[in-house]
């Protein structure tokens, strides 16, 4: 499109005498606009999206503290304070969020549960991203019976009760930190193959890619220069609509008592040990439960955000 | 119809297979045995246990053997609870997980759909935007999080409620039902609200509304059908969603149904009873999956059955 354009201003600079694309613009008598990309497009619609920007702030807040707080805060995450256990929070003991049943300070025990639960976010949320995405370029890309045959095979594993198999999983082989990433990552692929198949699908019949074939492109170059950038859009919105759903499904198997183990925490573990003593010490359940609240309704908003933003077939 | 019907009947059975494979040898693979905890057992009477249950056969005989029980709908003994069969556990649990799974599908359903359709009428207003903020409160938090705060607050502070237990009673429910639904009933509503908009954007309504049809009338008759596509196909993981979540519930408000025995089962490694419990509800999804699917085809003139 450059190229034809630079083409015509060209005879257009020889009928006229002028040079270049200026006196092009001149002659048509056109303000030159600069050109908005697709991603340029995409974050303005975000930006406008006042739920999306706050969640998206609160959310960077929330994992600045994760991570530096446990560092400012005079507690270590193991450190029994004998004078104040099962203490309320208070300013006047250092202890804001109060100590549980062993004295430990509850701040730094929700910080430190906040970095599993988004680590285990993130990383399962890769491993699924990894699987997804590559079995359904695949399915989509070479399409009729390799396609129909995996598709399928999708459809049988929707059919299973997963979680069932994740809390087997976690019993039979223990509670294993390196296990829950890959079991809840395993699981999570099939929504992102779904989608990525059928985008696929679509980006395979337009005409860039047909002109690649027909310039003699081989099937990887292919889905690497040319499917693949144009899948990103909806990648990323299902990231981070994944994200949410993995760190709920590791809050859920903690909750159940499967998941990390002691002396490492997560929200859902915290949650659990706050419920068993809720009536006497309420605040052991709030401060993680309000944490886990917050972050996995933000990551819903900045999803919801990001796909009105990125995937136009969705705006109303 | 009919041959569609089938077609997807058929397909049903290879999906419980697997899942029937994978739950055996899984379980199976799995170090430390049933009889594990009993202490310092004489081998010649760990031997006699094992010979009773099979579990000194080759593990494809021990497959294959499982398999025509199944065939039977007979899930074997359990290992732990000695006197008790799994089909008798499951009998004993399931009508409590049934109906607080069906109340609680029930109302998701009704207030979902209400809902969406509700901010779907007044798009972007102060209304629609309240409605989906609360639905997306739902979705977010998880309902491990809302049943402790709402025993602690109903039951505890204003003893309104029983804080969990079980009898057959409308109080021991109300709060499990709850909390079972509220997920389920905010998934429900937002993708209402997106169908009921895209349809109501559609050129049968405007002709419906051209006609003269009241509001009313044009909703109810024209694009209430069309709008609960989406929400019927939803139904399938829905089910899967509401029975993982009465996992939890079931151990929150302390409910003896089927997700309580699983969890124990699990932890006690009570092979016949863990298995029997994954395909029961196996099969349960993909059976009304199944249905789903005939009332989606049903619903939808738009499907050709292929």
């Amino acid at each position: 499109m450059n190229r034809s354009k630079q083409q015509s201003a060209g005879l257009d600079a020889g009928s006229r005498g002028a040079t270049g694309k200026d006196a092009f613009a001149q002659a048509l008598d056109v303000p030159q606009v600069a050109g908005r990309s697709l991603w340029e497009d995409a974050r303005h619609r975000l930006l406008k999206n006042r739920a999306a920007v706050f969640s998206l702030g609160l959310l960077l807040l929330i994992l600045v503290i994760v991570t530096v707080g446990p560092w400012l805060i005079p507690w270590d995450a193991d450190y029994t304070d004998w004078d104040n256990i099962y203490s309320p929070p208070s300013i006047a003991s250092g202890h804001y969020f109060g100590t549980d049943a062993v004295g430990r300070d509850l701040f730094v025990r929700t910080l430190q549960g906040g970095r599993i639960s988004l680590l285990v976010g993130f990383v399962a949320t890769i491993v699924s991203l990894l699987i997804g995405v590559t079995y359904g370029a695949i399915a989509g890309f070479f399409g009729g019976r390799v396609d129909q045959v995996m598709m399928r095979i999708v459809d049988i594993f929707y059919a299973m009760p997963f979680m069932f198999f994740v809390i087997l999983l976690m019993v039979v082989f223990g509670r294993n930190i390196i296990l829950v990433f890959i079991a809840i990552g395993a699981i999570n692929w099939l929504d992102m193959a779904r989608i990525v198949r059928g985008q696929t699908l679509s980006l395979k019949r337009t005409e860039y890619v047909e002109a690649a074939v027909a310039c003699g492109a081989t099937p990887w170059q292919i889905i690497v220069r040319h499917i693949l950038p144009n899948l990103m859009g909806v990648v990323i919105v299902y990231i981070t609509l994944t994200i949410p759903q993995v760190i709920l499904v590791e809050s859920f198997l903690s909750f159940l008592g499967l998941g990390v183990q002691e002396p490492m925490t997560s929200w859902g573990a915290l949650v659990n040990d706050g419920a068993q003593d809720m009536e006497s010490a309420p605040w052991m359940l709030i401060f993680p439960a309000v944490f886990l609240s917050i972050t996995l309704y933000c990551l819903n908003y900045v999803g919801d955000g990001l796909r009105d933003a990125l995937d136009p077939r969705d705006r109303i | 119809m009919l041959n569609y019907s089938l077609r997807r009947l058929a397909w049903a059975f290879p999906t419980l297979l697997l899942l029937i494979t994978v739950a055996f040898f899984m379980i199976r693979v799995a170090p430390g045995g049933p009889f594990d905890s009993e202490k310092n057992l004489p081998p010649e009477i760990q031997q006699n246990l094992n010979a009773k249950y099979h579990l000194d056969e080759p593990l494809v005989q021990q497959y294959f053997r499982y398999l025509g029980q199944i065939l039977r709908f007979d899930f074997g003994p359990s290992f732990q609870y000695r006197d008790w069969t799994v089909n008798q556990l499951i009998a004993r649990g399931f009508p409590v997980s049934l109906s607080i799974g069906a109340l609680a599908m029930l109302l998701s359903f009704t207030l979902g759909v209400g809902i969406g359709t509700m901010a779907a009428l007044r798009q972007n207003n102060v209304l629609d935007h309240g409605l989906m903020g609360f639905a997306m409160l739902g979705i977010s938090i998880p309902n491990f999080v809302i049943a402790p705060l709402l025993i602690l607050v109903i039951s505890v502070y204003w003893g309104w409620l029983p804080s969990g237990g079980w009898e057959w009673n409308w109080r021991n429910m109300v709060l499990p039902v709850i909390t079972l639904a509220m997920p389920i009933t905010a998934y429900i509503a937002r993708l209402m609200r997106g169908s009921m908009i895209e349809v109501l954007h559609s050129d049968f309504i405007r002709t419906a509304r051209a006609k003269g049809l009241s509001e009313f009338t044009v909703i109810r008759r024209h694009a209430m059908k069309p709008a609960l596509l989406p929400v019927i196909s939803f139904m399938g993981p829905a089910l899967a969603g509401l029975i993982t979540g009465s996992v939890v519930i079931e151990k929150i408000f302390a409910i003896p149904g089927i997700g309580s025995f699983f969890v124990q089962g699990a932890m006690n490694r009570d092979y016949t009873l863990v298995m029997g419990v994954v395909i029961f509800y196996g099969a349960l999804i993909i059976l009304f999956n199944f249905l789903v699917d005939l009332i989606y085809a049903w619903l939808n003139p738009r499907i050709h059955y292929k």
